[in-house]
């Protein structure tokens, strides 16, 4: 018997996914990414100055990453202003889109990443480093390759792609494990992050649906990337 | 303070002939030993030592109303401390992310592998629970933080005992204590981290290791269950080599936990 989703979902099928290019006017790159109802926007500045000058590193530059919760993104208000898992899912972002970013063509700037969650119904911080990819790539900062990020679900015993809340809450059986996956198009892993209960055999198969999600998901993005260039013209 | 680039060099220069400059294997980790009951006022402590790394963890309990979401079940809280004089690295002021990455990959992995039994710490359904907190601080870095880190606090939580609980006054009683102790399970689950130097993967990194390391991959399990995970730093790794850190993890647990066993008797 297959297993069945709350959504009605295929196990390997992702909710629908949007993807715009240039939704921040100010910015030198923006983009908004959604999987579903969870919808990051991302906008990114720079290369710029370093400021505060102790943060300045001479031999490559700065990426820096602020991911944020708006306070109404979710049932329950959270309070605004960075909160310690904010602060560590910035840092994980971060490492998630550097190995793509050529940072070390701009020794001594940074390049601000600003991603909002504007509504959040699970896997936030996928969605937020699909957005950021988009937003770097438009605002024209080198690279080599870009990221795409998806969470895998383990629900008692079965793997699903693009964790929603109601799966992330799953109570049944072995319960809800979460495995959100960063990788480059040509499938190198640049974040990943667990937290339940998996067997390595099975946790192996989670990284084998992330890969052939992340494919989808890069195709996404490169649409959106394509259709900003032709209203450019 | 910062290691040489050709230090660097030499570490894995080292690794390409399956070599290490204490002379220890890939996978075998430093010396370590576990004191406990390190501060007479704390419901549980530990001073780890691994090698030349030493951390203090304490936990300390107090009452509180539960989480809405959790109304019976008791809360876990862990904080670390990156001590200024444990190395010439670490600052005073407020949490780096370090120190808040640190523990919050711990929190996870005890909270994700259910070793604290924290439905038996509920005092009064949605009015009153036990509080846990789990204090870590660095004492000397020399690498692995995270791992001594991890030690310490299953260390601690394995020796704490509760305190008293007036009921009438419903207040604690600091400093006289049940005959209770924090109920943990047997099952230990174990936090360690596998660096990626060169072509080489590697366990328990003095701190010229560590920062010779280009990626890290710190895996929470007990007994070939796996409940937490994180992959931290900025280079990518392959399919191949994350799927061969998970192979690695299970003989991992078996060599740390009977270092553990060892060192806790």
């Amino acid at each position: 018997m297959t297993f069945k989703r709350p959504d009605g979902r295929k196990i390997d099928e992702t909710r629908e996914m949007k993807a715009k290019v240039g939704v921040i006017k100010n910015a030198d790159g923006s983009a908004m990414f959604s999987f579903g109802d969870t919808v990051a926007i991302a906008a990114v500045y720079g290369p710029k100055k370093m400021h505060p000058a102790h943060l300045v590193n001479l031999e490559r530059g700065t990426l820096r990453y602020n991911y944020n919760m708006l306070s109404f993104s979710v049932s329950e208000r959270i309070r605004p202003g960075p909160s310690r898992r904010s602060q560590e899912i910035s840092k994980i972002s971060q490492w998630a889109l550097e190995p793509v970013v050529m940072v070390d063509k701009f020794p001594g700037d940074v390049i601000d990443v600003h991603v909002n969650i504007i509504q959040a119904n699970a896997s936030t911080r996928c969605a937020g480093i699909n957005a950021a990819a988009l937003a770097l790539a438009h605002a024209g900062i080198p690279m080599k390759d870009i990221v795409s990020s998806v969470s895998i679900g383990k629900l008692d015993k079965n793997l699903v792609v693009d964790v929603s809340k109601a799966e992330e809450d799953w109570e049944e059986g072995e319960g809800a494990t979460d495995i959100p996956i960063t990788m480059t198009s040509d499938g190198k892993i640049t974040h990943m992050q667990l937290d339940g209960k998996i067997e390595g055999k099975q946790l192996k198969e989670a990284i084998k649906m992330a890969k052939k999600a992340c494919k989808e998901i890069y195709e996404v993005q490169k649409k959106a990337l394509k259709e900003s260039l032709e209203e450019e013209k | 303070m910062e290691t040489p680039k050709v230090t660097v060099e030499r570490i894995r220069e080292f690794l390409r002939h399956g070599k290490r400059f204490d002379g220890r294997k890939l996978d075998e980790f430093r010396d370590l030993t576990i004191e406990t009951g390190v501060s007479g006022k704390a419901e549980g402590s530990a001073r780890v030592k691994l090698g030349d790394t030493e951390v203090l963890v304490g936990v300390k309990m107090d009452l509180a109303a539960p989480y809405p979401d959790s109304p019976d079940k008791g809360n876990l809280m862990v904080t670390a401390e990156l001590l200024p004089m444990s190395s010439g690295r670490f600052e005073s002021g407020p949490p780096s992310i370090e120190s808040i990455e640190l523990a919050r990959i711990l929190d996870r992995m005890v909270r994700e592998s259910k070793f604290i039994e924290l439905e038996k710490l509920c005092i009064k359904e949605g009015e009153k629970v036990w509080n846990i907190f789990i204090d870590i601080y660095s004492i000397n870095a020399d690498g692995n933080l995270l791992d001594a880190a991890g030690i310490g606090v299953i260390a601690a939580l394995k020796t704490a005992r509760i305190p008293k609980y007036d009921e009438e006054e419903e207040r604690v009683v600091y400093g006289e204590w049940t005959k209770d102790k924090i109920p943990v399970k047997k099952d230990t689950p174990l936090s360690i981290t596998f660096h990626k130097i060169g072509d080489h993967i590697v366990v328990d990194p003095t701190q010229e290791e560590e920062d010779a390391s280009e990626t890290r991959v710190t895996i929470g399990s007990c007994s070939g269950v796996i409940s937490s995970m994180q992959k931290g730093d900025h280079f990518a790794l392959s399919v191949e080599e994350m799927d061969s850190i998970i192979d690695l993890s299970e003989k991992a647990w078996k060599t740390l936990h009977a270092k553990l066993e060892k060192a806790l008797k």
